[in-house]
């Protein structure tokens, strides 16, 4: 893995597919600006299949965006990004980048799952066809089958008895463990997490942690982390970049970020955190 | 004063004319609200725009002034149109446009966060509409869509002026016959606003079961139902309750 | 079926002729809807029961039937009893009353839209209650009740083709009677599409409007 405001010299066409230990995400000089503000400046970061990798920094320093560029919520103004080689929103025709059309987009989006801060559950849906209705209309999945990978995912995420509920009648700790569990029954390759406990009651924090902690440890699933929870940070992370201004200022394993970052904004930002 | 006669060979099928036209051209009204409604809010800009234009053209045009262009004008370009259909089509054609702002409006209401989680699960357009969006903005579509049904409850009089032989016809059919006018129009007026009840008191019903279909519980107050129409709302009916006073 | 410029030309004439009175039904229908509307809508905010009651009953009735009804009502049952009027008169009367149900559901909505606190605040201060009206919630009210009140001005426009059904000799009666005479159809044409004409120009008014007041 390696993440660095200077690009290291990387092979113009990667296309091994991702095995354990290989890149799987590459972000190549991504700029994105919102009006006038630029949110992110030429980034350049990769995140190698399987590893834990956590974006911290004050709020407004981008994190979110990357997260929510991987997932084609938003588009980059410049630069390109890949996943398992593939480039996400462009193609290449004629050795040349172009805009790619919506079916190679999800082709490639197949690989990523997303949680969201407020959870984003379907209200129209019960708690098991939020989580079944995907892989059968996406994936092509039956019924039967799709059931039952959500009744294996709502124990992982202890909510079996709670399968035949609408979301409102659960609580926001309840909702947030469905919309892992949705998440993951789509077997994505990388877990995008936004924020996920934020808009949590405190006392319901510890639950999806847990759950992530959980799955952090049995799965070999990639996970890109945007959080302010710094103890659950250091727990799960392989690698922890911090941000500033659009850019990585830091990054390294957690013992190192946390207990002697070498950059002075980090141990500001985390003095005020922790 | 009415004969039995009267009633059975004139009224009564005028009630039942009434009741199809009504049924008839809320179909046509229904098929159109959605198309177009679904339409304006298409990424490519041609549709977006012709679908626009039906929009302003139609909610601009009165549907007496079309029912009768229908009745007498079109047949002289050929084309044969049978009165009723005239009617039913001038009724669905003008309530259709209003019906599809409301279509847009409420599904430009569901939020952006839902369409995301639909992208996040790499559902096609077309999935996330039929799957997350529609049945979102349904249950906000209902009360409105009601008074846009009331307000094409009694378009339908219209029809009896392009001699559709519905009870406004046999209204004034009556009255000619018989100048007892007291009894008859007061008599269709309750006539309409107890078909008026009848669709709000079935149209509230679908609003509860909508309702609980996304897991919420019907209004506190099932009998308000008054709010605010669709923006821009020329659809007249701002707050219709039928059943206000029942 | 040909289209023939000849036979629009002779009816313009009459068509301008029709434009005045579809206008004049339009002006003083919405005098009498505006009017009566603000009546009906205190009226409605009434403690007392026996003047709350019926005017709700009434105004839902109204606003539940067809105005085509109402308007043979007015001009073929009213007579028995009470005044007979012009078939214009009758227009205006009809459309002002049946339009008059929900300028109230208007105002009603306007009213109950000023926030409760500012009530609070003026009895705070002990402003006297016609104060309170005029210098704290109608001005407040009003931003709320303009736009509304536009669409239901051009809806009565839409409508008031109505009132050639009982002889009145708007737009569409000139045009009706000008079909008769001549066996053409190019008259009714004229008038749809001035309809259009009409009533685009008024709505994108009353959406800037709505921009403007609405915040």
């Amino acid at each position: 893995m390696s993440a660095d405001t200077h690009p290291a010299e990387h092979s113009p066409t990667p296309v091994n597919p991702p095995v354990d230990g290989s890149e799987l995400i590459r972000f190549d000089k991504v700029t994105k600006r919102f009006g006038d503000n630029t949110v992110l400046d030429r980034l350049d970061f990769s995140v190698d299949s399987g590893k834990h990798v956590t974006l911290i920094g004050p709020s407004g320093s981008g994190k979110t965006t990357i997260l929510r560029l991987l997932m084609t919520l938003a588009e980059p103004d410049e630069g390109t990004i890949r996943v398992g080689g593939e480039y996400l929103t462009h193609e290449e025709r004629d050795g040349k980048l172009v805009r790619a059309g919506e079916k190679h987009v999800r082709e490639v989006r197949k690989n990523i799952g997303m949680v969201f801060q407020q959870f984003n559950l379907f209200p129209n849906m019960k708690v098991l066809r939020n989580i079944t209705e995907a892989p059968v209309t996406v994936l092509g999945l039956s019924r039967d089958e799709a059931e039952q990978r959500a009744r294996d995912l709502l124990e992982l995420v202890g909510l079996t008895e709670h399968l035949d509920k609408y979301p409102t009648q659960l609580s926001g700790g309840q909702q947030q463990r469905v919309a892992i569990a949705r998440a993951l029954a789509m077997r994505p390759q990388v877990l995008l997490l936004d924020e996920v406990t934020s808009a949590l009651d405190p006392e319901l924090v510890a639950g999806v942690l847990d759950v992530l902690r959980d799955i952090a440890r049995t799965t070999d699933i990639t996970m890109l982390c945007v959080t302010h929870e710094m103890n659950f940070a250091r727990d799960i992370s392989d690698q922890v970049l911090m941000f500033d201004s659009g850019r990585v200022i830091e990054s390294g394993p957690p013992e190192k970020i946390f207990s002697e970052p070498e950059q002075a904004r980090t141990r500001e930002f985390l003095s005020a955190v922790l | 004063m009415m004969t039995s006669e009267f009633l059975t060979t004139w009224f009564l099928p005028g009630v039942w004319v009434t009741v199809q036209v009504t049924v008839y051209a809320a179909a046509l009204g229904a098929a159109i609200s959605f198309g177009i409604g679904l339409a304006r809010g298409s990424r490519y800009w041609i549709v977006r725009f012709l679908a626009g234009l039906y929009f302003e053209v139609f909610r601009g045009m009165s549907a007496l002034v079309l029912m009768f262009w229908m009745f007498f004008a079109l047949p002289l370009f050929g084309w044969q149109t049978v009165p009723m259909w005239a009617g039913v089509s001038a009724l669905g054609l003008t309530y259709g446009a209003y019906g599809s702002e409301i279509v847009r409006g409420s599904l430009a209401a569901v939020t952006p966060a839902q369409k995301e989680a639909g992208i996040a699960l790499n559902f096609t357009r077309w999935q996330r509409l039929r799957l997350i969006e529609l049945p979102q903005a349904w249950p906000d579509m209902v009360p409105p869509f009601n008074n846009l049904l009331i307000e094409l409850l009694k378009g339908t009089a219209l029809v009896s002026v392009i001699t559709v032989a519905d009870m406004t016809f046999a209204g004034n059919l009556l009255r000619l016959g018989t100048n007892e006018t007291t009894p008859v129009y007061t008599l269709l007026l309750v006539l309409y606003f107890v078909l008026a009840f009848l669709i709000t008191r079935g149209m509230r019903l679908l609003e509860r079961r909508a309702k609980a279909g996304i897991g919420q519980r019907p209004a506190k107050t099932p009998g308000n139902t008054r709010r605010p129409g669709p923006r821009g709302g020329s659809l007249q009916a701002g707050s219709q309750s039928a059943g206000g006073v029942g | 079926m040909s289209w023939d410029w000849n036979v629009v030309d002779d009816f313009m004439p009459r068509f301008w002729d029709g434009v005045l009175v579809t206008l004049q039904a339009l002006a003083a229908g919405t005098l009498i809807a505006f009017a009566l509307g603000l009546v009906w809508a205190l009226a409605q905010r009434s403690t007392r029961v026996w003047v709350r009651w019926p005017v709700v009953a009434v105004t839902e009735f109204i606003r539940n039937t067809p105005l085509l009804v109402q308007l043979f009502f007015l001009f073929y049952v009213v007579p028995n009893f009470g005044p007979s009027m012009s078939p214009l008169a009758t227009g205006i009367v009809g459309l002002g009353l049946h339009y008059s149900t929900y300028t109230a559901e208007v105002y009603r909505a306007g009213i109950d839209g000023v926030p409760a606190g500012q009530w609070e605040a003026a009895t705070a201060l002990s402003l006297p209650r016609g104060r309170t009206w005029r210098a704290v919630i109608l001005p407040q009210a009003i931003r709320r009740v303009v736009p509304p009140l536009g669409n239901y001005v051009v809806a009565m426009l839409k409508d008031s083709p109505m009132i050639a059904t009982i002889g009145a000799f708007d737009m569409l009666g000139e045009a009706q009677s000008f079909s008769n005479e001549t066996f053409t159809t190019e008259a009714l044409t004229v008038v749809g599409v001035a309809f259009i004409v009409i009533a685009y120009p008024a709505s994108l008014l009353i959406r800037a409007l709505e921009r403007r007041l609405v915040r």
